[in-house]
């Protein structure tokens, strides 16, 4: 079994006079796991709708495999798996009957199912919730159960729009688990998440959005190294800002303020590190630069909702 | 490709959605029957004994059998619209299932055809209890042609479903129904002869309800219950289907809007 691919080019959507995507290119080969990154409003969420052919765009291609979206879109939804950011699993009924049901929409026959069903309870880790209800669910096993859902039709593309917001950390990691077994069956995997650590573990590839087109694109790590600088000291205080611009800024190749901490971001710090042992008055972290600093880097640090 | 005012598709592919309406009700089946069944029963029951012993012969027969035939349709009617506009508007709006079913390989247009067929399902339901009812109390003039009443019940069922699927597709919140009950239905079962000759209104308001899809229900049940063929059958049909077709027709458009613009 392997992946479908995704060609999606110069994709535009308006709605009235907001334009919500504003010249996408995307592209996903077989197989891969992309990430698509971008704060509340940069259009993610719209342009999964588009892909899965549930909203017109305004201009622009799409491709699923051989599929072109909208006009063959039903057709394409028969190997693609779908993981919404919402919980709409139905509460009237059980485990086993939520993905029983699901399964006829699909047209899959009960005699599949009935072989399916307990493999993906087993897959995301609810096996002995074949017939809880829905409502007898914590917000993780709910998560799973959606998981397993989406992938009732053994789908070739799977696409997950935030599936472990609001999870513990055991949850996040059983998701993790079930998704990481699913790239190693070649299937392909399209992720939108705020988590910038869930993407560089379970990414190849990351895409960032902001304001409906694309900004940046690459591995993490490459990501990293190529629009960021590796080290950042993280100072904190009331006299943190006052502070900065006397000693620190000189000593920064780049810095960020952020109310009253302010991020130093540089190759060497030993000059820096040094001043700071004068400065009881305030505190620090050093640390390696990660994702989420290239993402705030390129994204801006005011809120966006 | 601007699909937004054609016409809806028709496909099999509403047949598991309907199923799975099926297996909810199923679930809820008791305190459904009691709401959709008992009530409309007891009301007749109550005005028939009740008013009936006033009242010597409405239209030749007894006011009971004369109010059965209202009941079947009023319950038929009421059992459409409380399964499209507050279960329906469930689905759609609250707990988003139809959300997840077209992430399925299928289409807006099979969901509501999945929702029209499946309002028409439970007022047939209705209506049937109604009728066996009546059987039980030998109501009916003529039992075959008494049997003719279930088509018909269906065929209200898909008309007040088509009906209410509009409401639903522009409703913002569940209080928006009251507008259609105070204002659509309530009048509905006053005008078109429930309850008493419909021909006893002003002539105007007479007028009004000749063009209203539950006088022509009532036209057609009304005679199979006293044993008569009904007169005008190809007008009432084709009232009732005029409705169906055009509401059905401008509820999938406005979904189409509301959903997948």
């Amino acid at each position: 079994m392997s992946g479908l691919g995704v060609s999606i080019r110069g994709l535009v959507k308006h709605y009235g006079e907001h334009a919500v995507v504003r010249g996408l290119d995307l592209t996903i080969n077989p197989g891969e796991c992309v990430g698509l990154l971008g704060p509340n409003g940069a259009g993610k969420t719209t342009t999964l709708k588009m892909l899965l052919g549930l909203a017109q765009p305004t201009a622009g291609t799409i491709q699923i495999g051989d599929w072109t979206i909208p006009q063959r879109a039903r057709l394409a939804r028969t190997r693609v798996g779908i993981m919404p950011q919402i919980d709409n699993l139905d509460p009237d009924f059980t485990v086993s009957e939520n993905l029983l049901v699901y399964g006829r929409y699909f047209g899959i026959g009960h005699k599949i199912l009935a072989e399916r069903i307990p493999a993906l309870l087993e897959l995301t880790g609810l096996s002995g919730k074949a017939d809880s209800r829905i409502n007898a669910l914590s917000g993780g096993m709910k998560r799973r159960l959606t998981l397993a859902r989406a992938l009732i039709n053994d789908p070739d593309l799977i696409v997950l729009d935030e599936p472990t917001t609001g999870l513990d950390p055991q949850a996040r990691h059983v998701i993790w688990q079930g998704l990481r077994r699913l790239t190693q069956q070649g299937k392909t995997i399209l992720i939108t998440t705020h988590f910038m650590d869930e993407a560089e573990r379970l990414c190849d590839r990351l895409v960032i959005m902001d304001h409906g087109i694309h900004i940046a694109e690459g591995h993490p790590r490459d990501l990293i190294a190529r629009l960021i600088e590796p080290q950042v000291i993280e100072i904190y205080g009331e006299s943190a800002g006052s502070w900065a611009n006397h000693h620190a800024l000189p000593l920064c190749e780049r810095h960020e303020t952020a109310d009253e901490t302010v991020y130093c971001y540089g190759h060497d710090h030993t000059q820096l590190l040094a001043l700071l042992q004068n400065a009881p008055q305030l505190r620090h972290v050093q640390r390696p630069s990660n994702l989420e600093d290239v993402f705030l880097k390129l994204t801006g640090r005011e809120l966006r909702d | 490709m601007d699909r937004r005012w054609a016409f809806p598709r028709f496909s099999l592919r509403f047949w598991p959605i309907w199923q799975r309406n099926f297996l909810v009700w199923k679930k809820l089946a008791g305190t459904s029957i009691l709401g959709n069944l008992a009530d409309p029963m007891f009301y007749m029951l109550g005005f028939g004994y009740g008013l009936g012993s006033l009242m010597p012969q409405v239209g030749g027969v007894s006011y009971m059998t004369f109010l059965s035939a209202g009941t079947i349709c009023y319950s038929t009617m009421n059992s459409a619209s409380f399964e499209v506009l507050y279960s329906g508007f469930s689905r759609m709006h609250v707990q988003k299932t139809w959300e997840a079913i077209l992430n399925a390989p299928v289409d807006l247009d099979d969901v509501l055809l999945a929702e029209l067929i499946w309002g028409a399902s439970k007022s047939l339901l209705s209506g049937l209890a109604i009728l066996i009812v009546i059987w039980i109390l030998g109501l009916q003039q003529d039992w075959a042609l008494s049997l003719w009443v279930i088509p018909v019940t269906l065929l209200i069922g898909l008309t007040f479903s088509a009906m209410g699927l509009v409401m639903t597709s522009i409703s913002p919140n569940y209080e928006f129904f009251m507008y259609y009950f105070t204002l659509v239905i309530t009048p509905m079962v006053l005008l078109c002869g429930v309850f008493y000759p419909a021909d006893r209104m002003p002539a105007f308001l007479q007028l009004i309800a000749s063009g209203l899809p539950l006088t022509h229900a009532i036209n057609l049940v009304r005679p199979l219950i006293q044993g008569n063929i009904p007169s005008h059958l190809t007008g009432h049909i084709t009232n009732m289907l005029g409705w169906t077709t055009l509401s059905y027709w401008l509820a999938t458009v406005l979904t189409r809007r509301r959903l997948l613009s």
